[in-house]
């Protein structure tokens, strides 16, 4: 069964007709073609693709793109400014080596982004508490909650 | 000093295109025409394959092709190679059984590849893969690695006990002199669990054949894409190596598992010809679970005899390995090559003994995991140690002391010579950094709180930069292990490098344009680093083994060198003086105790513009190529501590501290090896804390096929970890480099593993430490 989907991805209006049993990830992946974001398991436990939906930091692999009619959608692509400088988050990630390979890291910044709204002066067992959602198997976590504390300084 | 040259802490290069979503991995390239495989695999551990009806799935929507074993049979083609050759002590070689790339006759272990069907979405094959009709007669399988040689079952008709090899190495009659004139004899038996390598990028590839080259490109996650053509090619599909491509683009993460030639890529090779289109792969988390090589999987018995003042006299290893259905790529160097020769450890233990029963199981592949074999061999080594300085009542730290090797270079009985090391010094800067003086008010502290405190040590070494290939053909290895580099200077003076090296996490692209802006005296962004492409690189064995910067870097090294050596050549010319007389100093040419002198840019110019020129003795041009094979192995060491806090309730283990004091050589950039190091570290206390890869004993189901089941560390599990570094150079190489991927998952656990037993007051404590593991533990050393 075909479904109509629009909503606003990055900024941009997209509509598209698509499967109903499509997922959101996949939906991102393989029709918009914006393949930062990226799939681990599948089964929302590993978070490397979480991306924004309404503000929310959300696993797109367990969500239908049917559930994200109308929404508001922001992946990795739509977080650096229109001139291609990094968002604070990304640059603390780079200036502190929170990433190794790369596959984890879109969904590891947009969930620590999200943080900025829950967190105030977190420590580094709050940050990593509130990372638990999302595996990386290179870094050993450690540069990515000395990223993820940087980051959300300078995005205040 | 270049703020951007070695010993930098610089950032990295590849970083922006992996923050802005930009990086390429294998699943994000579709190809015009593209279509998906899904692979049938076998639900049993071992059963007969009676007969497979694929009409049904045939008839489906988009279904393009379906394949099974019958059809790899019929064409004639080669199973997958096992590089390396063992040899038992009886002196015959290890069995190697076919290893088809879909199953002939029989599945091996669940996940066997059975079939594979071929349309036009991923979607449509799988819903077609789920409607195949195999008519499987189960078997009894093959499960534990402990009784696999005593089954009735065999795995392989050929192995009819199971055993692949039984390898000895060492000084057997030497040992057992040993034995018989020591003080005491500490004895310990203890397993190594099977852990899933996890690279968060499941393995995937893309395979097409182009009919007007009738050549064949391969786009796969791969550590290593030479190895995979060179062995896909000339033993598996027949295919000249000049007609494929294989192209490892960026990879997430690979820790071993994605060295190998997997019977899904090959496949996809073979079947692209066939079907005319380009086929793709991407595992799922659970195929992922079910079919990457694993790791470790060892059932281990070893003895330590010591004299009086617990001086290590002689030790006796006796390991049984799995090797699982078939054998991966390396698997069978892992518990052999990369273990035995480890067990003298950083000690002078002069007569040392290993002898490894390699046996099949119907599991999964067991290959190199991060580490491979030195994280065995140091468990085993470190964990003894430890029980012999309990069962000596000497001070974990002074049993270490008391044998630790000190001249060098030394050769020890297990076949290595270390090259050099300063074993006190990281003993030393470990036990100061952890603040062992301060442990004993940390414990009171602890005990005040009603919980048990321990703190365990691991001095680890471990075998890295492989390797010479003399010595590894001598030890059974199919191929060389050199590395190639190409340092290709533009005119303008941009220069690119390719290596055969690949970088899959490492920063690769960031570490080697420090070495070669710091050797050309340019700025690093004058610098690109290329690799994983076999149309562009010369050759490459690739990365694995900590052997990237020992090896790959030593032959860009050596690239650059002649491209030096070639531009004082034409500078020589430029500034009418002889080039013996020309020096190279920050990126200028310069005619010694002169102020005559033409830039790095100048020179390449003229190389690419030779108007004025020596062409009656020199080649235009500025590009340089190098091979290097190191005339040693590397030897990574340090100490580790670890502190732990368990609750006597729950059983449930705290790491309060770890400390890692390291000797990695030089360093080229401090912030990438501290990252190399806290990633090793998760790994290893992940082992030690978390992870098992558990398959039912009985029918062989794998139980921990999903991130439901198999605990995979997390950022709330650990404590921040303290790295530190003392460096002895490495002596044979021209970096002074000894490489530090592995390190940490080498060394760490048994640091762990010491401190829970600390903690408790046991002897020993199998892998992973779990809550309910501890506190049993606990409940039989109250009860005993």
């Amino acid at each position: 069964m075909s479904m109509n989907i629009t909503m606003t991805v990055n900024g941009k209006s997209v509509t598209a007709a698509v499967a109903a049993s499509t997922t959101l990830v996949e939906f991102i992946r393989e029709h918009l073609r914006l393949t930062g974001t990226h799939v681990g398991c599948n089964t929302s436990q590993c978070g490397a693709c979480t991306v924004h939906v309404n503000g929310r930091a959300v696993k797109a692999c367990n969500m239908l793109v049917a559930q994200a009619q109308g929404a508001d959608v922001m992946t990795i692509e739509g977080l650096a400014a229109a001139n291609g400088d990094m968002h604070p988050m990304q640059a603390a990630f780079k200036e502190h080596h929170g990433l190794q390979c790369g596959f984890c890291t879109p969904g590891m910044v947009m969930s620590a982004c999200e943080l900025k709204g829950k967190l105030t002066n977190p420590s580094d067992e709050e940050i990593r508490a509130c990372l638990d959602g999302n595996i990386c198997r290179c870094t050993g976590y450690q540069n990515i909650v000395t990223s993820v504390k940087a980051g959300l300084a300078a995005m205040s | 000093m270049k703020t951007d040259g070695i010993g930098a802490r610089v950032t990295r290069k590849e970083d922006h295109r992996f923050l802005t979503g930009n990086g390429q991995y294998t699943d994000d390239i579709i190809l015009p025409r593209q279509t998906y495989a899904a692979f049938v695999r076998s639900p049993h551990a071992h059963a007969t394959i009676n007969g497979i009806d694929s009409t049904a799935a045939m008839a489906m929507p988009g279904v393009v092709a379906i394949f099974t074993g019958k059809d790899i049979e019929e064409s004639k083609i080669g199973g997958l190679p096992c590089g390396w050759g063992i040899t038992s002590k009886d002196g015959t070689p290890a069995i190697e059984p076919p290893h088809p790339i879909l199953c002939i006759g029989k599945a091996r272990y669940v996940g066997d590849h059975v079939a594979v069907v071929i349309a036009e979405t991923p979607e449509q094959a799988r819903a077609a893969a789920d409607v195949m009709d195999v008519d499987y007669g189960v078997l009894p399988a093959v499960v534990s690695t402990g009784t696999a040689a005593a089954s009735k079952t065999a795995v392989h008709d050929q192995a009819p006990n199971n055993v692949c090899y039984t390898w000895g190495h060492g000084d057997e009659a030497g040992v057992k002199a040993a034995f018989d004139k020591a003080h005491h004899i500490s004895t310990l038996e203890l397993i190594n669990q099977r852990l899933a390598p996890n690279a968060m990028e499941p393995r995937a590839a893309n395979a097409v054949y182009d009919r007007s080259s009738e050549s064949y490109t391969l786009y796969v996650a791969n550590q290593n894409p030479h190895v995979e053509r060179l062995l896909m090619c000339a033993f598996v599909l027949g295919i000249p190596e000049h007609k494929m491509r294989v192209v490892a683009p960026d990879v997430g993460g690979g820790f071993g598992s994605k060295i190998f030639v997997y019977a899904e890529e090959t496949v996809l090779v073979w079947a692209s010809k066939r079907v005319g289109r380009p086929i793709k792969w991407t595992a799922d988390r659970t195929e992922a679970f079910l079919s990457d090589a694993h790791g470790r999987d060892h059932v281990t018995k070893a003895q330590l005899a010591m004299d009086k003042d617990g001086k290590f006299l002689g030790f006796r290893v006796d390991t049984t390995a799995a090797m699982g259905a078939y054998l991966s790529t390396f698997s069978t160097a892992v518990p052999t090559i990369l273990y035995g020769t480890l067990l003298a450890g950083q000690y002078t233990t002069p007569s040392i003994y290993v002898e490894v029963t390699a046996v099949f199981t119907n599991t999964a592949p067991v290959d190199a995991y991060r580490g491979a074999g030195r994280p065995e061999a140091t468990f085993v080594v470190e964990r003894m140690v430890e029980v012999a300085a309990r069962d000596m009542k000497m001070d974990p730290a002074e049993i270490r002391r008391r044998n630790f090797i000190r001249t060098f270079p030394y050769a020890t009985p297990v076949g290595l010579t270390y090259d050099v090391g300063d074993y006190d010094a990281t003993l030393d800067g470990a036990i100061k950094m952890a603040d062992v003086a301060g442990f004993a008010a940390r414990k009171a502290a602890s005990e005040a709180r009603g919980m048990k405190r321990g703190l365990g040590y691991s001095s680890y070494i471990e075998a890295c930069g492989l390797a010479p290939s003399n010595v590894a053909g001598a030890l059974g290895a199919r191929a060389g292990l050199f590395e190639s580099g190409e340092v290709r200077v533009h005119p303008t003076g941009k220069v690119e490098v390719f290596t055969g090296s690949h970088s899959h996490g490492q920063g690769h692209e960031t570490t080697f344009a420090q070495v070669v802006a710091d050797k050309l005296g340019i700025p690093i962004e004058d610098v690109s680093i290329s690799h994983g492409d076999t149309s562009k690189v010369l050759f490459g064995m690739g990365t694995y083994g900590s052997r990237s910067l020992a090896v790959g870097g030593s032959a860009i090294v050596k690239a650059v060198d002649k491209v030096i050596a070639k531009g004082k050549k034409i500078a020589a010319h430029l500034l009418e003086a002889s080039d013996t007389d020309i020096e190279f100093v920050n990126g200028e040419f310069i005619v010694k105790g002169t102020d005559k002198k033409v830039p790095f840019a100048s020179v390449s110019l003229t190389a690419y513009v030779p108007h004025n020129y020596p062409l009656d003795k020199l080649e235009p041009g500025l590009n340089e190529n190098a091979f290097y094979d190191p005339t040693n192995f590397t030897y990574p060491a340090g100490t580790h501590i670890c502190e732990v806090e368990v609750d006597p309730q729950t059983g449930k283990v705290e790491i309060c501290a770890f400390t890692a004091m390291d000797d990695f050589g030089n360093i080229i950039n401090p912030m990438i090896v501290e990252g190399q190091v806290h990633g090793g570290l998760a790994q290893g206390l992940g082992q030690a804390l978390l992870e098992d890869c558990i398959y039912d004993p009985e029918s062989g189901q794998l139980l921990t096929a999903s991130y439901m089941d198999y605990a995979m560390p997390r950022a709330d599990d650990f404590p921040n970890f303290r790295v530190g570094n003392n460096v002895t150079a490495c002596t044979h190489n021209p970096l002074g480099v000894k490489g530090c991927g592995e390190a940490g998952a080498i060394g760490s656990p048994p640091a762990l593993i010491n401190a829970i037993t600390d903690a408790i007051g046991v002897k020993h404590i199998d892998m992973p430490a779990t809550p309910e593991r501890v506190w049993r533990a606990m409940q039989t050393a109250a009860h005993a």
